[in-house]
């Protein structure tokens, strides 16, 4: 059934005329995109500024007393948190997973925007109830962004009181969110893809997005379980995961609960978690590289085929977040196995997009810089992946901050580049309107080169042997003089960085207000939202006929052709013939 | 507050169809997490297993008929005269209603000899495991409610459209019920076992 195009009937197209339903309590998927956008952007700089806080307290411990030791917990573990799952997984799924699926794919709109519309209120609830834990008595939990029991629901660990109860519930809002979205998600492209639209003729934009969303379907009850289980031992009393121990001198009412029980959930969340962030990125940056670098994606069976094995695999690796909670010297073999083997579909990825830059006719715009800026971070981040994921190794550095390093470079910096990328790229026909192109390469150049001077001197101070978690190192033996000082330089780096991030807003806000008036297809793209009869895209998005496809969108530079790229609904037999029919592979 | 699917008619059938098999893949998560969380909790020795209500005997034998009096309405679904609908619909939802009240009951009996939701691991997974299933047919009920009103109301006024997204409501719930009672007997069978 995947080709019945349902728009394709004389229907009203119930347009939403007033203020409240055009804009609020709106089911239009453009409009819940940018809804999901603004909300995860505000709650991202929120966690910005907490991580210059305490970037500030660790880099000169003795010059500020901006934060306590309990609020620095408190502000990394939501730095962490909200990053992860509220900024991360809400921008990509929520706001371009909504943006881009249907018109993509060729669709009217999500196949259920009333649930669509009641996912953004849920992701704005769960947004206000952790935001509210930062107004309740003990402030928000600091237990970790990973909540381990028994440390986060035990007296001594800030926010035990509210903080830890608002977190859960507000995770347990997030999921129920984010699955009505998902639903959403995978039933419009498999159910409404327009005609012509076959699987393999998808862009990768939307096969990341959509094996993100499984992930996302299939790991996110992982915590939902954790959660609950979690919620209640706190609440009242049961023990699933409390063992019988002592708090502050005195014996709990806990016995007999297992604490690896929910390491083992939080991770079989976790490590999909990564991916569920990482494969819209990996298939946006595709899209970027390809239409920039005027060249077809290198190997498009490979690369999609590569983002299902990542999606398959990343639920075989939890346990690698575990080395050090102690485990059987087989399944730390089996798990570091796993492990490396996800480096092979994501090498290959790297080197198709590599490939696809090669000799092709580079347009270094916005979009481009930040994209190839994220080949560079992703493979700095992959490799000391590799390092870690073998167990003898990760034991010594997992405490470091080498750890941070790598994560930050492989999760934070890489996804964000892309986020980037993909916000110019797709910012003319989001707002039909273009971003002044000077600004933007100075806010690349900053974020680039800012990032790079935060993250690399980290994997030398954790080689060196510098516990993270640490609120202040005071004098102690093997921390020589110069690691501090690293330590006040990476401060500097992520001040610069976080001033650079205006660059962007005031060039969105510069754009909205005075930018030039975009063309419908500045980019001269060849996938199908770039051929929408209105920029930005209407309400029904095209029009009176649903577009008709009849080819992948990566025809550029089709040798014969009169143009140097072919738009997908252009007919086969005109001219030149579907490229990817002719050569499968690159 | 209408999109724009909705007034489609027939168009919507798969959709909400491929929606349903989506929302029961986030189903099987959860309790398949959940019963193996269940048997490796169950593996530590504080672990005391409570008397299983024979209610719930009675609760499974009113859950399976609600499955085949929904399974018979699906059947005369098809049928061009909507009335035989009406009864098996009603007694499937009258079933389900009996099916949770009957877990409630063996709720209390529990709690009135003494085992608590927090006495043990073992007591808290059996209140969590049936309260999670039971919402799941509560919000399964819903939408038979819906499709109840539906039918008992002026059937002769209803369009085309009306009646066939009235005959995939009825196949959606059937196709749900069964998937919940398989889902009730593998956790049935878990609780008689530990």
């Amino acid at each position: 059934m995947a080709y019945v195009a349902f728009a394709d009937r004389d229907t009203h197209s119930h347009d939403p005329d007033t203020f409240l339903t055009k804009y609020i309590w709106s089911q239009d998927h453009k409009v819940i995109a940018i809804q999901y956008a603004i909300t995860a952007i505000s709650v991202g700089l929120v966690a910005l500024v907490l991580s210059l806080l305490f970037r500030l307290q660790l880099g000169f411990p003795d010059s500020f007393s901006l934060v306590k030791p309990n609020e620095y917990y408190q502000y990394v573990t939501m730095h962490g948190m909200i990053m992860v799952v509220y900024l991360l997984t809400a921008l990509f799924l929520g706001g371009f997973g909504n943006y881009l699926i249907p018109l993509m794919c060729g669709a009217r709109d999500m196949v259920f925007p009333y649930l669509n519309m009641l996912s953004f209120w849920f992701y704005l609830l769960s947004v206000i109830v952790l935001m509210s834990s930062f107004f309740v008595p003990g402030g928000p939990t600091g237990a970790g962004w990973t909540l381990y029991p028994p440390q986060s629901i035990s007296p001594g660990t800030p926010g035990v009181d509210g903080g830890i109860v608002l977190m859960i519930l507000s995770l347990a809002i997030f999921i129920v969110a984010f699955t009505m979205g998902g639903l959403n998600y995978v039933t419009t492209v498999l159910q409404a893809r327009a005609r012509g639209m076959t699987l393999m003729r998808m862009p990768l934009s939307i096969w990341g997005i959509f094996v993100a969303t499984i992930l996302g379907l299939l790991a996110f009850p992982a915590l939902f379980v954790a959660a609950i289980m979690l919620f209640l031992d706190r609440v009242i009393g049961t023990s699933f995961f409390m063992p019988e121990m002592l708090a502050m001198g005195n014996t709990t009412e806990y016995g007999g609960g297992s604490p690896i029980l929910f390491q083992h959930l939080f991770w079989f969340f976790g490590h999909p978690e990564v991916y569920i962030v990482a494969l819209p990125a990996f298939g946006m940056v595709s899209d970027v590289l390809s239409v920039h670098a005027r060249k077809n994606i290198f190997g498009y069976r490979m690369m999609v085929w590569a983002i299902v094995a990542i999606g398959a695999l990343s639920f075989v690796v939890w346990a690698h977040h575990m080395y050090v909670s102690g485990m059987n010297p087989y399944f730390g073999f089996f798990f570091a196995t796993t492990t490396l083997i996800i480096a092979i579909p994501t090498a290959l990825k790297v080197y198709n997009w590599i490939l696809t830059l090669w000799r092709g006719d580079l347009h270094l715009t916005v979009p481009m810089l930040f994209a190839i800026g994220f080949i560079f971070t992703f493979i700095h981040g992959g490799l000391t992946g590799l390092f870690l994921g073998n167990v003898t190794v990760d034991l010594p550095l997992s405490d470091t901050y080498f750890v941070i390093g790598h994560f930050h470079m492989v999760m934070g910096v890489s996804p964000v580049l892309v986020l980037f990328a993909a916000i110019y790229h797709w910012f003319p026909k989001i707002t039909g309107r273009m971003f002044h192109t000077g600004l933007g390469k100075l806010h690349f150049w900053f974020t680039l080169i800012g990032t790079y001077s935060i993250y690399l001197p980290m994997h030398y101070l954790g080689i060196l042997g510098l516990p993270r978690r640490y609120f202040a190192y005071g004098d102690t033996d093997f921390i020589p003089e110069s690691a501090h000082l690293m330590n006040a330089g990476i401060t500097i780096a992520a001040l610069l960085v976080a001033a650079a991030q205006c660059l962007f807003f005031i060039n969105v806000i510069w754009s909205l207000a005075k930018g030039k008036k975009a063309d419908p297809n500045p980019w001269r793209a060849a996938s199908l939202e770039w051929l929408t009869p209105d920029t930005p895209p209407k309400h029904g998005n095209w029009g009176a006929e649903l577009p008709e496809v009849h080819r992948w969108p990566y025809d550029y530079s089709v040798p014969g052709a009169t143009q140097d790229f072919i738009p997908q609904t252009v007919p086969a037999n005109s001219g030149v013939a579907p490229r990817n029919e002719q050569e499968t592979e690159g | 507050m209408k999109g724009l699917i909705q007034e489609q008619g027939p168009i919507a059938l798969p959709a909400s169809r491929v929606g349903l098999w989506v929302f029961l893949a986030v189903v099987t998560s959860l309790f398949g997490l959940f019963a193996v969380v269940y048997n490796m909790r169950a593996e530590f020795p504080d672990w005391r297993p409570l008397p299983d209500p024979t209610l719930l005997w009675l609760n499974t034998g009113l859950l399976i008929l609600g499955s085949i009096t929904l399974q018979r309405a699906r059947s005369v679904s098809e049928k061009p005269n909507l009335n035989s609908l009406k009864w098996s619909l009603t007694t499937s939802s009258l079933l389900t209603i009996g099916f949770l009240f009957g877990q409630i009951i063996a709720w209390r009996q529990l709690a009135s000899s003494g085992y608590f939701f927090t006495t043990n691991p073992a007591n808290a997974f059996f209140y969590l495991l049936t309260g999670l299933h039971g919402l799941h047919l509560l919000g399964g009920l819903w939408f038979l409610g819906r499709a109840n009103l539906k039918i008992w109301g002026n059937v002769e006024i209803y369009s085309i459209e009306e009646i066939a997204h009235l005959r995939l409501s009825v196949q959606l719930c059937s196709f749900y019920w069964h998937y919940l009672l398989l889902i009730w007997l593998i956790l049935f069978s878990l609780l008689l076992s530990t």
